[in-house]
């Protein structure tokens, strides 16, 4: 039988792919994001008045008499005021400058003919430029809102494991309370009992706080168990007959037993919380309008309208869904039981 | 036995209370009340404070709490401040409309979930039992559960009312269209029911899939399939009787769970599609700070939820002795 010669190079296998075809996923998302003053070739509050719902305008290297140029644009006309409809201008074309002003990419008429890489909303706004500005916002929601769930969850978690007896009662029955109610509903009512109208920085650390509260039981519970296990431990026992700290004790030697534990959690809470943001949005109780954020932009697509005659309106999804499915594809062999019950693998 | 399900039933009974009275507190405890709300803040003084004392609302809240606690236990909920009907009136209409939406739902996910988990899971591994999906067909059911995975309810029902509103082959929002009869069950009801109960299924069916797929691969490896194997019975009678009947119990332990995952999403499909359930009641009730419905909306949430994790647990507890011992 001919077998390979040695040297040849295997493929990966499938997992391990996967994996980093989700990690890549991620670094381009964060990358986009953070340096989205640079990439979007607008302000996310610059609105167009005279192209409102513009379709796309893609960049073209070659023009219809089949001639190359650098990269360029044809502008909209407006072809129907009513009815929102715009057709191509061919007769003209704009060419893109490049590392202008401090931006990646935009049109060399910028305010007659904008580069619209994803088209505009219903105000003239350049969709592409709100959804990266609106992803620096939305993402940072959930990755703030999650560290803060660790941090409460794993603080409560490991003195419930740590102390045992009342104390680990009274905390784990509080979390257990809350892991039983339906978290959006949990989030909603605290939101909705807060006064609606307020400015986008308070509604940040809002959202980031009670998202913090609704998953923090979720960390609580398999850290406490982790922390009962391991607190019984020889290495533990020896610390402590060394004369370590109780503090010593939990924070440097028990809770990065948890550490494993930890990072999964993070990674499901995420996109958890990207999707919660949205949704409270969607229903108007989330950023207020001119903030671009993944989810009050898809309550300005909440028209039918929009899903026949505008539907790059609802790029936030299509956002939503990858980023998603990035950490899904870093997730994916983990056991799908932590899923809905966090601590089922350590009981 | 016996004991343990009074137990969970103590709890049930406590979460509804402990719901119900804290959504009324909260609601009561939120910057502006429904007179505000309604009148604006233009509204003359003396006005506010007659629509107030006729509404109950110019008690304290401990009071206000009393008085409403005192006519629950004679089952009366109170009044709606924004539909100006009895809380009693407006709730099971709508409950039952969310109860159709997620019971639909969670028939479609497990009817089509757990035959494709098993179909997944029975053929995981290689010969060698190496990992990764053993053929074509497991690994396009994985790959297509991933995808659904991460598309949770709000995803899946803007993708699915988009598709209905590129193609027209069902109806887009709302339960029923007018001229229809507007009880019982119609083919207009169910052909409204496509989008919202297929968004609301999409997610959990890919869950049941991923589920199943582990608990069978899992019941597959055990020394009791090779045993029935080796006896010479067919192999898909192993799987589908067999293997299968081992491996239901973490999806029977995950129903309980669901039902708060259901209502969730739940909530969001109803403000997608329009349809007329609890999670929107619940939205105008908070919107309006509709006190009363706000607390009734709450605690039928809440049986719904207690409701289900009762019924699975029982159901546990008898597949599965184990868990009631203490």
């Amino acid at each position: 039988m001919q077998r390979w010669p040695s040297w040849t190079l295997a493929w990966p296998s499938p997992d391990l792919m996967l994996r980093t075809l989700g990690l890549f996923l991620i670094a381009i998302t964060g990358v986009a994001v953070v340096g989205a003053s640079a990439f979007a070739p607008h302000a996310s509050d610059q609105s167009y008045r005279a192209l409102l719902n513009a379709p796309p305008t893609a960049p073209h290297v070659r023009d219809d008499m089949g001639d190359w140029h650098a990269p360029f644009i044809y502008p909209w006309a407006l072809v129907n005021q009513l009815e929102q409809r715009y057709e191509q201008d061919r007769s003209i074309r704009v060419p893109l400058v490049w590392l202008s002003g401090g931006r990646l990419v935009q049109s060399s008429d910028d305010a007659r003919a904008p580069l619209l890489l994803l088209g505009s909303d219903s105000y003239g706004r350049d969709v592409f430029s709100r959804l990266l500005f609106g992803g620096r916002v939305s993402l940072g929601l959930a990755v703030i809102a999650a560290l803060g769930a660790l941090l409460l969850g794993a603080s409560v978690g490991g003195l419930a494991g740590y102390t045992g007896g009342p104390a680990d009662d009274v905390l784990m029955r509080a979390s257990d309370f809350v892991l039983v109610l339906p978290a959006m509903y949990v989030a909603l009512a605290l939101r909705a009992v807060l006064p609606l109208v307020l400015s986008p920085r308070v509604v940040f650390l809002l959202l980031a706080g009670i998202f913090a509260i609704v998953g923090a039981p979720f960390f609580a519970r398999g850290v406490r168990a982790i922390v009962r296990s391991e607190r019984r431990q020889d290495y533990a026992v020896a610390a402590t007959s060394l004369g370590a700290s109780h503090a010593r004790v939990l924070a440097r030697h028990l809770l990065p037993a948890a550490w494993g534990f930890m990072a999964v959690q993070i990674t499901m809470l995420v996109p958890a919380f990207i999707i919660a943001e949205a949704t409270l949005s969607y229903v108007g109780l989330g950023f207020p309008d001119p903030t671009a954020s993944w989810g009050t932009m898809l309550h300005d697509a909440s028209s039918v309208r929009v899903f026949g005659d505008f539907p790059w309106l609802l790029c936030p999804a299509a956002a939503m869904f990858f980023v998603v499915l990035a950490l899904n594809l870093v997730l994916e062999r983990t056991d799908i039981t932590v899923r809905l019950k966090p601590d089922a693998t350590y009981k | 036995m016996l004991a343990y399900i009074s137990r969970r039933l103590i709890f049930a009974v406590f979460l509804v209370f402990a719901v119900s009275s804290s959504s009324l507190i909260l609601a009561r405890l939120a910057g502006g009340d429904y007179v505000t709300e309604s009148l604006g803040i233009e509204a003359h003084p003396e006005t506010v404070e007659q629509a107030r004392a006729r509404y109950g609302l110019d008690k304290s809240i401990g009071a206000q709490y009393r008085d409403w606690l005192g006519r629950v236990v004679r089952l009366d909920l109170g009044r709606s401040l924004l539909y100006d009907r009895p809380v009693s009136d407006l709730i099971p209409e709508r409950a039952a409309n969310t109860a159709i939406l997620a019971f639909t739902a969670l028939l479609f996910a497990t009817l089509i979930g757990l035959p494709l988990g098993v179909v997944a899971g029975s053929r995981r591994r290689g010969p060698g039992g190496a990992g990764g999906p053993g053929g074509v067909i497991p690994g396009v059911i994985r790959a297509t559960s991933l995808v659904l995975l991460s598309m949770p309810p709000l995803l899946t029902s803007l993708f699915l009312v988009f598709v209905a509103a590129r193609t027209g082959w069902m109806p887009i929002a709302g339960m029923r269209s007018p001229g229809e009869p507007s009880t019982g069950l119609t083919l207009d009801l169910l052909q409204h029911l496509i989008v919202p109960a297929g968004a609301l299924a999409l997610p959990l069916a890919a869950m049941f899939e991923r589920l199943q797929a582990q608990a069978m691969a899992e019941a597959i490896g055990a020394p009791f399939v090779l045993a029935t194997l080796a006896r010479g019975v067919p192999r898909s009678r192993v799987v589908w009787r067999d293997a299968l009947k081992a491996s239901l119990r973490p999806i029977a332990a995950v129903y309980g769970i669901v039902i708060g995952t259901l209502l969730s999403g739940s909530f969001v499909v109803e403000v997608i599609t329009a349809w007329p359930g609890l999670g929107r009641l619940m939205l105008d009730a908070l919107r309006a700070r509709d006190v009363f419905l706000v607390a009734g909306c709450a605690g039928a949430g809440s049986i719904f939820l207690a409701l289900g994790s009762l019924l699975s647990d029982a159901a546990l507890a008898l597949v599965d002795p184990r868990v009631a011992e203490p």
